[in-house]
């Protein structure tokens, strides 16, 4: 039961990582992003390959941070005047076409059988590997929650959020939006880059159906259940989501009546259910156009 | 161009990817005059100030600021070069107080910020009631005026205002019309307004363009153009019909 928890625990680490990079680009900035997970995977095949390739474990994740940024840059460079229902879509379908690359060029990433043997950091002395990996994994998060917090208190965060509530605006004092809006992209795609290294390392092994659209929409619940820009909220939006996908698993020893199948689809029905309503009442009079 | 003249804009064809608003639009202004463009919905108004302003990019066309030629410049040189511009509605940063609004109106021209919010207040002097507010709190008028005295803040040569009434009450619409008065009488900076609003607007003006279409359609001085006829016509044919000119 521990150990399950702790796992729970490192997931929500995992995808807290992601989650306060889609709040940069859409909690701070307005960008929406529905393909998030794009730059997860990217994060996660960066870093298995480097190691595979010899590289240690730091530069590895300095790598993958790099190069899932460099990959926001370029979405971004791609997408610089779309009107934010135009970049949802784009953003979907380039999540869709690096996860379908990494499917098909088997010469690149391992195709479908994907790659196995990812090292984990060495255990902290005194722990076992998972706690020690919960332990580092929270203090990255923390790093990178603490870096969230001074990007929105700085001039910089005060622009992007000012970006979000009206563009024009900060266009007429002589504010480079597009460099702003691309500034808060890559970091956006660096963050989920650095959980895609942690989630690569964690579970050793990687393959392109991990990296699926419904990871884009986890994060974006985690995000949409805390207040908009808030980066406290989203780590607790992204805890609340973890336990509700992965604590649900639970259930199974308490609820009889339906099948193990049935209860993984009710989960994610469930899930679905509570984003309706968590938007639907959250966002009713505070989004009004 | 003639000695006195800021602002020379002609030819200007732009618009929003294929679609094109402005087919040739020119306009002229001399340093303190107040000049109001005034012309139906889609007549291409705002788009017209956005161009002037370097936020849209003509694919023909001259603009001139002082003499020197601004066409190709990025919107933060034009406003270190002279230019101020106001957007239509929602145009004040609405999570800073009204001091970090004025001070985000030096970011194009870094200057002595201090100095600068006293001369702007000194003009503006009903910012003193909400110096420390968030300018999100306050009303419409209110907004509008802090949205005018960030722009001008880096002391503008020329003023571009778009609808700065739209959304406002007929008090609050007087309130920022003599504002607009001020500024120009004191600060002595040109300005170029656009409006909807046209009598409130021509009654504070020196001359006005009328466009619609895209296209120059009428200018003149500003009781000329208010007693014109044609005016009401061109509104009626090609605009919605409910404006007052």
């Amino acid at each position: 039961m521990v150990a399950y928890l702790v796992a729970i625990l490192i997931f929500a680490m995992i995808y807290g990582f992601v989650a306060l990079g889609l709040n940069i680009q859409w909690g701070l900035t307005g960008l929406i992003n529905l393909g998030q997970v794009a730059f997860f995977a990217i994060g996660a095949y960066a870093f298995a390959l480097a190691t595979h390739a010899g590289m240690p474990l730091l530069a590895a994740l300095v790598l993958a941070t790099l190069v899932s940024g460099a990959f926001g840059g370029a979405v971004a460079l791609f997408t610089p005047r779309l009107r934010e229902d135009y970049l949802a879509i784009v953003t979907l379908g380039f999540s869709e076409f690096i996860r379908l690359i990494f499917l098909n060029e088997k010469w690149l990433a391992g195709g479908p059988d994907g790659i196995a043997a990812i090292p984990r950091p060495p255990t902290i002395p005194g722990l076992d590997t998972e706690t020690s990996f919960l332990v580092v994994s929270a203090a990255l998060v923390g790093l990178a929650f603490w870096f969230s917090q001074r990007l929105a208190r700085f001039p910089i965060g005060r622009t992007l959020r000012a970006i979000r509530e009206d563009e024009t605006v900060v266009a007429s004092v002589g504010k480079p939006t597009l460099a702003y809006k691309s500034q808060a992209f890559i970091l956006g795609a660096a963050l989920a880059g650095i959980g895609g290294a942690f989630f690569a390392s964690y579970l050793t092994y990687i393959s392109p159906d991990m990296f699926g659209p419904n990871v884009s929409i986890y994060v974006l619940a985690a995000v949409l259940l805390g207040t908009q820009g808030s980066s406290l909220g989203t780590l607790a939006g992204t805890a609340v989501v973890a336990a509700l996908l992965e604590g649900t698993r639970l259930l199974k020893d308490y609820i009889t009546i339906v099948d193990g199948v049935q209860l993984a689809a009710l989960r994610l029905m469930a899930l679905g259910l509570a984003l309706m309503v968590i938007v639907v009442i959250r966002y009713r009079t505070t989004r009004s156009p | 161009m003639s000695a006195q003249e800021v602002l020379g804009a002609g030819g200007l064809i732009a618009g929003y990817g294929e679609m094109q608003i402005l087919h040739g639009v020119g306009v002229r202004l001399s340093a303190g005059e107040i000049v109001t463009v005034i012309g139906p919905n889609g007549s291409g108004k705002s788009t017209l100030l956005k161009t002037l302003v370097g936020l849209i990019r003509p694919s023909a066309g001259r603009i001139l600021l002082s003499g020197q030629e601004i066409t190709a410049t990025s919107t933060r040189d034009r406003l270190r070069a002279g230019l101020g511009y106001v957007p239509q509605v929602r145009n004040v940063f609405a999570t800073m107080t009204v001091e970090e609004n004025l001070r985000m109106g030096l970011f194009a021209l870094p200057g002595a910020v201090r100095e600068r919010q006293e001369a702007v207040r000194e003009i503006l002097p009903t910012l003193n009631d909400y110096w420390s507010a968030r300018a999100g709190k306050l009303s419409g008028g209110q907004q509008q005026i802090v949205a005018l005295g960030r722009a001008l803040m880096a002391s503008p040569k020329v003023l571009l205002l778009d609808e700065p009434s739209a959304g406002l009450s007929p008090k609050a619409t007087d309130e920022v019309f003599r504002h607009i008065r001020a500024i120009s009488d004191r600060q002595g900076a040109a300005v170029l307004l656009v409006e909807q609003n046209a009598h409130k607007a021509l009654a504070i003006s020196d001359r006005c363009y009328v466009l619609a279409e895209g296209r120059n359609r009428l200018d003149g001085d500003a009781a000329s153009i208010a007693g014109n006829p044609e005016v009401g016509r061109i509104y009626l044919g090609a605009g919605d019909g409910s404006q007052k000119a």
